[in-house]
């Protein structure tokens, strides 16, 4: 009765897609339903997704894949490259399904999702039936964690996951006291949101190891020992919601295009070939946020885990006379950055480019006597539509994509069964 | 005498930016059809029905051709119906794809090909079956 007074308390859900890349590869591979399955990060060096089966072997996340051969030979692990294109498909169907259930929802990741639950009758059914929807769709199974705050959301996520009882759904609020109290005890202190490994350490210098702890440990001295973000941590722990729901990504301030290349790269033009993709990929994502950039940034890296090379990471900025978003205009500061930096004694391993000082483009005044400027920004509109149609890359600017042997290493890249028509999986 | 009533400003409209014209505007006759203009039918309304769970796939082999279905056409499938009897359906087998039509009565499944050279298959008990998608259309190719 007494909680009758207070406001509603929020029902926050979070959705997490199980494996995702994994389970995004499975859904097209049925042979790969019941067998250890891995995918590779850039140039196929890291794990970054692991079925259930390659978790009990003792795959890490961000495992160094060469390290994992032995496995392979033993159990016959099956590893895929990333396949990006398809991720981001299954993503966006997941989350356009998920943003019905209520009209408050935050992407958090590309396989992330809060959704506002708050006010919804048969909370349980919901998430049960949400979660049934999502997988019957989109063939991608999710698990739903319910918290008053983001953090107890992720934290019910994660019991949610952990917990094959709760069938993939848990909801800490239908909790009681002694129940949340006894949860708390039970979880270490670093499956808390934003509580990575070093803080974790430190935390247990502290005396605080489970999540319990970290829920009731001293706030004055957390806050001067470990700072404002960990307080905020540990109010949403209390129930208090300190991180609102983020519904508008806002505009990005900066945009980095870089990528690590397949093979070392030593000569100039295979060089400018790969900051002129960098370029049109940076510059499509300012055109889709309707921005301009006034600063670039280019920067080259020679392979610095080879001790026994030259090293020489230069680079160079350059503030632009008029800020543009024009791929064309940014491509020739590009290109004569990296010449004034290139020499052909070094063997580089990473390039990249950075947009900065954006602005919103802004809205030029017309004039009734004179003749209209021919319309700026159509061949770039022109651009971004042919690449929409026809495929990332379709239209190039320059050189772009002329040369190869700096492209991601993609061995085993599976095909991009829902984004291109020459692709799409046969029966 | 006919007073409009103000009406509240809808907050959540974007702004609408005009672009400057740059084409000269005729001053003739206006098109009699200009208030006729509809939207052109878009294919994607009406072979779509679930824009999130539909997928494409293409055809291999000839076990479906009884159904008008052929090496090399599009199946448009839809994940989020209900799989009925003679529906034909994207089913999963022993974890493989195949194309065939659903049979469903009295506690009997089997797929059935629409093509005398493949017997039914019959689901046995201990056989993995999974229904994946149900075909709604299928894009064969006459030109």
């Amino acid at each position: 009765m007494s909680s009758s007074k207070q406001p509603p308390v929020q029902q926050l859900a979070l959705i997490d897609c199980n494996n995702f890349y994994v389970s995004c590869e499975r859904l097209f591979r049925p042979d790969l339903r019941n067998v250890p399955v891995v995918v590779l990060s850039n140039n196929d060096g890291c794990v970054v997704s692991r079925s259930n089966e390659a978790k009990a072997l003792g795959v890490r996340m961000g495992q160094p894949w060469f390290e994992c051969k032995s496995l392979v030979a033993e159990h016959g692990v099956f590893a895929l490259s990333s396949n990006y294109a398809l991720y981001a498909d299954l993503s966006n169907r997941v989350m356009q399904i998920l943003s019905e259930y209520s009209p408050r929802s935050e992407v958090y990741s590309i396989d992330e999702c809060f959704v506002d639950l708050t006010g919804t009758p048969n909370l349980r059914e919901l998430s049960y039936a949400m979660r049934q929807r999502v997988v019957q769709w989109t063939g991608i199974p999710v698990c739903v964690g319910i918290g008053s705050t983001k953090t107890l959301a992720k934290l019910a996520n994660h019991v949610a996951k952990k917990h094959p009882r709760s069938q993939g759904v848990f909801n800490f609020n239908a909790l009681t006291e002694v129940q949340k109290e006894k949860l708390m005890t039970q979880l270490p202190a670093s499956e808390v949101w934003g509580v990575g490994r070093k803080l974790t350490k430190r935390l247990a210098e502290y005396n605080i190891h489970t999540v319990q702890d970290l829920k009731i440990a001293h706030t004055p001295t957390l806050r001067a020992d470990f700072g404002v973000v960990i307080e905020k941590t540990q109010r949403e722990l209390q129930e208090i919601p300190c991180v609102d729901l983020q519904e508008v990504t806002p505009d990005k301030q900066q945009i980095i295009s870089s990528r690590s290349f397949g093979n070392m790269v030593t000569e100039l033009p295979v060089l400018k070939d790969a900051l002129s993709t960098f370029v049109a990929n940076a510059c499509a994502k300012l055109r889709a946020q309707n921005s301009q950039a006034a600063i670039i940034q280019v920067f080259l890296h020679t392979n610095r885990f080879r001790k026994d090379l030259p090293q020489y990471s230069p680079s160079l900025a350059v503030p632009l006379p008029y800020p543009t978003n024009d791929s064309l205009v940014i491509f020739r500061w590009v290109d004569a950055l990296c010449e004034r930096m290139y020499k052909p004694e070094y063997q580089y391993k990473k390039a990249g480019i950075m947009l900065s000082e954006i602005s919103p483009v802004t809205h030029h005044q017309g004039d009734l006597l004179e003749e209209p400027l021919p319309a700026q920004g159509t061949l770039m509109q022109t651009l971004d539509a042919l690449n929409k149609r026809f495929g990332r890359g379709a239209v190039k600017v320059s050189t772009q994509g002329a040369y190869s042997g700096w492209q991601m290493r993609q061995e085993r890249r599976s095909p991009n069964y829902t984004t291109d028509w020459a692709e799409v999986p046969v029966v | 005498m006919r007073i409009d009533l103000p009406l509240p400003l809808d907050a959540t409209t974007p702004k609408l930016w005009l672009n400057m014209c740059s084409w000269k505007v005729p001053a003739g006759f206006p098109s009699p059809a200009a208030d006729h203009t509809q939207k052109r039918i878009d294919l994607n309304d009406h072979l779509i029905r679930n824009k999130e769970a539909t997928f494409i796939f293409k055809v291999k082999g000839d076990s479906m051709v009884g159904a008008g279905i052929y090496e090399g056409d599009a199946l448009v499938i839809d994940r989020s119906i209900e799989a009925k009897h003679n529906n034909i359906v994207l089913a999963v087998l022993n974890n493989e794809f195949t194309v065939k039509r659903l049979y469903k009565r009295g506690g009997v499944v089997k797929l059935v090909a629409e093509n005398n050279l493949y017997p039914p298959i019959v689901v046995k008990s201990g056989e993995e079956l999974s229904v994946w998608g149900v075909v709604t259309y299928n894009l064969h190719k006459l030109y």
